[in-house]
């Protein structure tokens, strides 16, 4: 430790200098550390021995090895919840990426207060609260006043659509609020991405007389891709924790058609009052998140060595 | 630069515009609603503009729920979940930035690995600490389980490491401690990352909903968040009076964009990764 120490600050060296920053520095990280030990360490490992009992949600219950485990293979709702879980991802991930993508290519191409009034525009929904979002959406597309009807009646063929009631539109609904909701992020993060591609790059290629498409093709496109690459990254792992949208916008109806992971820990737990079980279903979303994250982690990297 | 005075351009700003117009025309629809009066909302035809404008529907909201107690709930755990944060992340950041300490890395590592995990796992384990230490229904309920922000952390200690040197080592010739070192250079150097982690926290907080959700479920203990949507369940179908809950919701939130743009788009890119 002393010659990390050393390394770090010349003056003033030696043992009782370092013993000195050690005694500093826990008490600089203690509220961190203390607050990350009980409500989170602890938390996890709680969650871990739970799932092997048939707890209620308060109390305690016998250890039952891993049946909760096996109950959870063969268990037909959380099959479901995870197949609803992947639809709803297929339906957010690439199509806000690209669609965030195509926003901030225009926007990048406006200047002054245009770019600003555009990307505020854009942006403001997802500082939103997600009830807020819900609530206007719902009102949206209400069935008897709703403002969006006639275009949703253009889709539909005719008759006016309860689009939260009928299993076809459930979920696409779902997935077009949280777009709506969310897409500005994305838009962000590429515009500021665009940002960093510098603008000689198309001077030059337009000396050489490539047209539009080609500087996308040979300059853009493939000096963005590490920011694509995260945004794809974010919104997957982002997506795969959906709860809160369709709590309020379905409640995971009509016909459990858009029962999610997240809401189904919820129902074990807080409904029925099966904490053990739902500690079993909870570990399943852990296990799932963190492998995509350390893959998330490996897109950063790649990004920063650039 | 290239050339703005040409066709292709002004239609490009034409698109642009609209499409963004069209992008926020649910949040002004919504606002519309709330000024009109209940049956001019359910009334055929379509007008951008309230034919009677009114505040009625707010009036209503306020005279009629305890919304006002469900804003003082929201104001408190934010402001407590702001503040906690933004000090805990800033000396546990400068700490491992600039001091050199037994475990250090092994800390950071669990912070950085810490990204992994999935809030919403922890709801049930969360439940039953609060539980335990007899803070459901409470704003310490609350704000404890919303402390966990590794992210702030790494914000920090990467823009302490970017501070030069030379200026540690010349306080710490004139004699200065580390608190100070803290407070007097390092903060003081950097209040603008502060002050952009710190609205998005708190608009994070404000915004939250699982967690508040569960905890805080009696109608004096809810946050705003959570509340609004108990407006709805009360009053059925009334338009203006559900919306006009929603954007007393929204208020703070954004306000707050509109007023530090920059800021909370700074803190947005800085958070995910990208250095704006």
């Amino acid at each position: 430790m002393t010659r990390a120490a050393g390394r770090a600050v010349r003056i003033p060296a030696g043992r009782q200098a370092a013993q000195r920053q050690a005694t500093e520095a826990a008490a600089l990280v203690a509220p961190f550390v203390i607050a990350y030990l009980v409500l989170f360490v602890y938390p996890t490992l709680k969650l871990v021995q739970l799932s092997f009992t048939a707890s209620p949600l308060i109390g305690t219950g016998k250890w039952v090895g891993t049946a909760n485990y096996v109950r959870l293979a063969g268990d037909g709702l959380f099959r479901a919840s995870v197949y609803h879980t992947a639809y709803f991802v297929a339906l957010t991930v690439v199509p806000t990426t690209l669609l965030a993508l195509g926003i901030a290519l225009m926007v990048s191409r406006l200047r002054g207060w245009r770019q600003s009034l555009v990307l505020a525009c854009f942006f403001l929904p997802y500082i939103l609260p997600v009830t807020v979002v819900t609530l206007i959406w719902q009102w949206l597309v209400d069935l008897q006043f709703g403002v969006a009807q006639p275009l949703l009646r253009l889709v539909s063929g005719g008759s006016g659509v309860a689009v939260f009631k009928s299993p076809a539109w459930a979920m696409p609904m779902v997935a077009l609020v949280t777009i709506w909701w969310t897409n500005g992020f994305n838009v962000l993060l590429f515009t500021a991405g665009l940002r960093n591609i510098p603008a000689d790059y198309y001077e030059a290629a337009a000396l050489d007389g490539a047209g539009r498409l080609a500087q996308f093709r040979h300059i853009t496109w493939p000096l963005i891709w590490p920011v694509t690459a995260l945004v794809l990254t974010i919104q997957l792992i982002l997506q795969l924790k959906i709860f809160d949208q369709v709590y309020l916008l379905t409640q995971g109806g009509p016909f459990n058609s858009t029962y999610v992971v997240v809401q189904y820990i919820y129902r074990q737990a807080f409904v029925l009052n099966h904490g053990g079980y739902a500690a079993a279903v909870a570990l399943f979303l852990f296990a799932l998140i963190a492998a995509l994250s350390v893959l998330q982690y490996q897109v950063l990297r790649t990004r920063e060595s650039r | 630069m290239r050339p703005w005075h040409r066709p292709s351009d002004l239609l490009l700003s034409l698109l642009a515009l609209g499409s963004a117009a069209l992008w926020v025309f649910p949040l002004y629809w919504a606002i519309v609603t709330t000024l009109k009066p209940e049956d001019e909302v359910v009334a055929p035809g379509f007008h951008l503009l309230p034919l009677h404008p009114t505040v009625g529907a707010y009036g209503y909201v306020l005279a009629h729920t305890t919304i006002a107690r469900w804003y003082l709930n929201s104001l408190v755990t934010a402001a407590a979940v702001t503040v906690l944060v933004v000090a805990m992340s800033a000396t546990c950041g400068y700490a491992i930035s600039q001091l050199r300490f037994p475990l250090r890395r092994l800390l950071f590592g669990l912070i950085l690995a810490s990204f992994m995990v999935p809030l919403q796992a922890l709801i049930v384990t969360h439940f039953i600490l609060m539980n335990d230490f007899g803070l459901i229904n409470s704003w310490g309920g609350i704000v404890l389980p919303q402390l966990i922000v590794p992210v702030v952390v790494i914000v920090y200690k990467q823009f302490f490491d970017a501070i030069p040197r030379e200026f540690r080592e010349a306080a710490l010739v004139d004699g200065a401690g580390e608190f100070r070192l803290f407070m007097q250079i390092f903060l003081p150097m950097n209040w603008g990352v502060t002050t952009a982690l710190a609205i998005i926290t708190f608009i994070g907080a404000w915004n939250a909903f699982l967690w508040p959700f569960l905890v805080a479920s009696t109608d004096r203990a809810m946050t705003v968040t959570v509340g609004i949507v108990q407006v709805h369940d009360a009053f059925g179908v009334q338009y203006a009076r559900n919306i006009a809950g929603a954007v007393m919701a929204a208020m703070p939130v954004a306000l707050a964009y509109l007023i530090f743009q920059r800021r909370v788009t700074e803190a947005v890119a800085l958070s995910a990764g990208i250095k704006g």
